[in-house]
């Protein structure tokens, strides 16, 4: 990790008060240092960070398109290579640039082993366009495209898994993180840069406004998003979990309580069988990556 | 040295000797004999450059864009439905200023599915803000991608370019081509100088988001660059000239045009067929002369018009259709000429690579004759019924 925070993500940019996807910019950069060279995908973050003439970004920073940034990675990291240069590339872009509308160049960038580290911060919707599902969208959350209504309880599917996919890929690190938890995501973000071939992070991104909750709480948010199980931190090496986040479970109700995007669980009536889907989705990652903490008898 | 030599190993032996660092690339009918040829030619280590094997198009493009922005020249090829896949990364890479130099073999677009040539995929590229050069033979399909590197990276220019050719027609073909020297190609073009790059000692931003504030003024000089660029294409074209006896300075180029009553304009290999058929019509004592359009974007549209200022019809072929109204080449020419008294005639003809012969020529200059114009020329009536 750098000594100290650095200037590199920059204040004056136009996120919301209490954005995770601000912060984990800030928190990339901290990790990674000045000699990092920063290809975004069109998103909240390009669009909040860049408004022209102004620039939030303290590094090179590069943004094309939607669905191309591991595609324009991949020609970045030929071009330093043939000039002997020694700059790192991440590739930034939010869930709907990373799991959707970005799969082909993603798939094709690991596939090529491009030596470069793509981080998604995941705020689970397409939050730039005004809150519409995309394959990171939680169970039952409550989008614009995916409204509760009389016949709906919000998005019918479960979050694309994008991690394994990428560690099928072959990739050497594959890892996810969440903003509530600083000092994991940047040891994260400082090992993934630093290991050659094609790394990935997925980091847990709160959004206020998207999910309805006050910005001063983003931290509370994505603490209990782990807390409940909800979202598992874990690190995978060369395909094998090789770390995970260890918690005293909590009912995953304290998340969804806390949150406008899942009121219709609780509203008018509570709705006990979707919450109990819910509640199974977190068990099961329990069980998958081993979360729970065992007391000794 | 003069070499007979398939179009597309002239083109890819040309492209070597330009030096791109970063190629990247997607096999398609019919480009692939040129990014084979280069994949043998890095593969060997004639050629120091890194060879992206995408996974499509559009990340071909989206890639030497980056690779482009960091510093390096590249190349990229591709035809029909892979630049078509391009679209967005084309409007992107000229919006950027990105001197991306990227082959055409030209080739229809679907539906139906055709391999065969036509010039619809470059030409619907044509408002991307991309120059766009047309060659007639392989020679100079392999001379225009010396020219279009220098223009391209020309600080006053820094605009990307197609240098399009008839996929089979030329691609397959083979003739003989007077190949340059590395030597040669080294004292023509320079390293690439890039205006900015991404460089951690000199952090800028590329590809901000404008507010209406702005935007319109990005668009108007990506627009006078593009403009401009004539200047440019021209005296380095005449460069190549005075270096190696082939003269590239006009934008066009007119063949027994100075007293010809019916001009004929045309882009690419179909201008060789054009002049044959020229001769045996002036040996039959018809004046008729040819304006082949070299540089599409920028379009010469000034020396265009003082060109066609003696003729007394313009017959305009056009291997593309803007469905629903007119040929590509015939609506520029028209508006090139307006408030003149010529009247300039559309023939839409070759489409999906079927064959022109000089018998058509002659058709089509009887046609003109008669003020028959703006059709679709040569179609199987039978098969209209």
């Amino acid at each position: 990790m750098t000594d100290k925070p650095c200037n590199l993500f920059d204040v004056g940019h136009r996120a919301c008060g209490g954005c995770a996807a601000a912060l984990a910019a800030k928190l990339i950069l901290e990790a990674a240092g000045k000699n990092t060279i920063v290809v975004s995908a069109t998103g909240c973050m390009e669009v909040f960070s860049t408004p022209y003439p102004e620039t939030a970004w303290g590094v090179p920073w590069i943004h094309s398109l939607f669905e191309n940034n591991s595609a324009v990675a991949s020609g970045v990291v030929a071009s330093l290579k043939k000039q002997g240069r020694t700059e790192k590339v991440i590739a930034l872009g939010g869930d709907g640039a990373t799991v959707d509308i970005g799969m082909l160049c993603i798939s094709g960038a690991f596939e090529r082993g491009t030596d470069f580290t793509y981080i998604c911060y995941d705020n689970e919707a397409y939050m730039n366009t005004g809150i519409q599902r995309s394959g990171a969208t939680p169970y039952d959350a409550s989008t614009t495209t995916s409204p509760a209504g009389k016949c709906s309880f919000g998005n019918p599917r479960p979050k694309k898994d994008l991690p394994a996919i990428l560690a099928a890929h072959g990739a050497p690190y594959v890892a996810t993180a969440s903003v509530a938890y600083p000092a994991d995501f940047k040891k994260k973000v400082e090992k993934a840069v630093n290991i050659p071939g094609p790394c990935y992070i997925q980091v847990h991104a709160p959004c206020c406004t998207g999910w309805g909750f006050e910005g001063e709480k983003t931290i509370a948010i994505g603490k209990l998003a782990i807390e409940t199980g909800l979202w598992v931190n874990y690190e995978m090496e060369n395909g094998e979990v090789t770390r995970v986040k260890k918690v005293r479970r909590k009912p995953v109700e304290d998340y969804l309580t806390e949150q406008k995007r899942f009121r219709h669980l609780f509203r008018p009536k509570k709705n006990d069988g979707e919450i109990a889907k819910i509640q199974q989705i977190a068990d099961r990652n329990a069980e998958k990556y081993g979360t729970d903490i065992v007391l000794k008898k | 040295m003069m070499e007979i030599m398939e179009g597309s190993h002239a083109v890819a032996r040309a492209v070597t000797m330009c030096r791109p660092q970063v190629i990247a690339a997607y096999p398609i009918t019919p480009q692939t004999h040129i990014v084979e040829a280069l994949a043998e030619i890095v593969a060997n280590c004639e050629l120091d450059a890194d060879y992206i094997t995408v996974e499509s198009e559009f990340s071909a493009l989206s890639a030497c864009l980056g690779a482009s922005a960091a510093g390096s020249r590249v190349y990229s090829a591709t035809t029909s439905q892979g630049l078509a896949l391009m679209f967005e990364v084309c409007f992107n890479v000229a919006g950027m200023r990105q001197p991306v130099v990227m082959s055409i073999v030209n080739r229809a677009l679907g539906a139906p599915l055709s391999i065969w040539n036509d010039h619809q995929d470059s030409i619907s590229l044509r408002d991307s803000g991309w120059m766009q050069f047309y060659a007639e033979d392989n020679q100079e399909a392999t001379d225009l991608h010396y020219i279009a590197y220098k223009v391209a990276e020309d600080h006053r220019v820094l605009l990307p370019s197609f240098v399009c050719f008839d996929g089979f027609i030329l691609s397959h073909t083979y003739e003989p081509v007077d190949m340059l020297n590395q030597e040669q190609a080294d004292s023509y073009l320079p390293p690439f100088k890039p205006y900015h790059r991404l460089d951690a000692d000199d952090p800028i931003s590329f590809g901000l988001f404008a507010s209406p504030d702005y935007y319109q003024e990005f668009r108007y000089e990506n627009d006078q660059a593009l403009r401009s660029a004539q200047d440019v294409v021209a005296s380095c074209g005449r460069e190549f000239g005075e270096m190696f006896g082939r003269d590239y300075s006009g934008l066009v180029e007119a063949y027994r045009l100075d007293d010809a009553d019916t001009a004929i304009v045309a882009m690419g290999s179909l201008c060789g067929t054009v002049k044959d058929a020229i001769d045996e019509l002036r040996d039959a004592g018809k004046k008729v002369g040819l304006l082949k359009i070299r540089s599409f974007r920028p379009f010469p549209a000034e020396e265009i018009k003082s060109a066609l200022s003696g003729v007394s019809r313009v017959a305009v072929l056009d291997k593309n259709i803007s469905l629903g109204s007119k040929g590509a080449a015939c609506l520029e020419i028209r508006d090139a000429l307006y408030g003149s008294q010529i009247p300039v005639l559309g023939y839409v003809l070759a489409l999906g690579g079927r064959d022109v012969r000089k018998k058509d020529i002659a058709a089509i200059v009887d046609n003109a004759e008669k003020g028959r114009g703006d059709i679709v020329y040569g179609l199987r009536e039978e098969l209209l019924k």
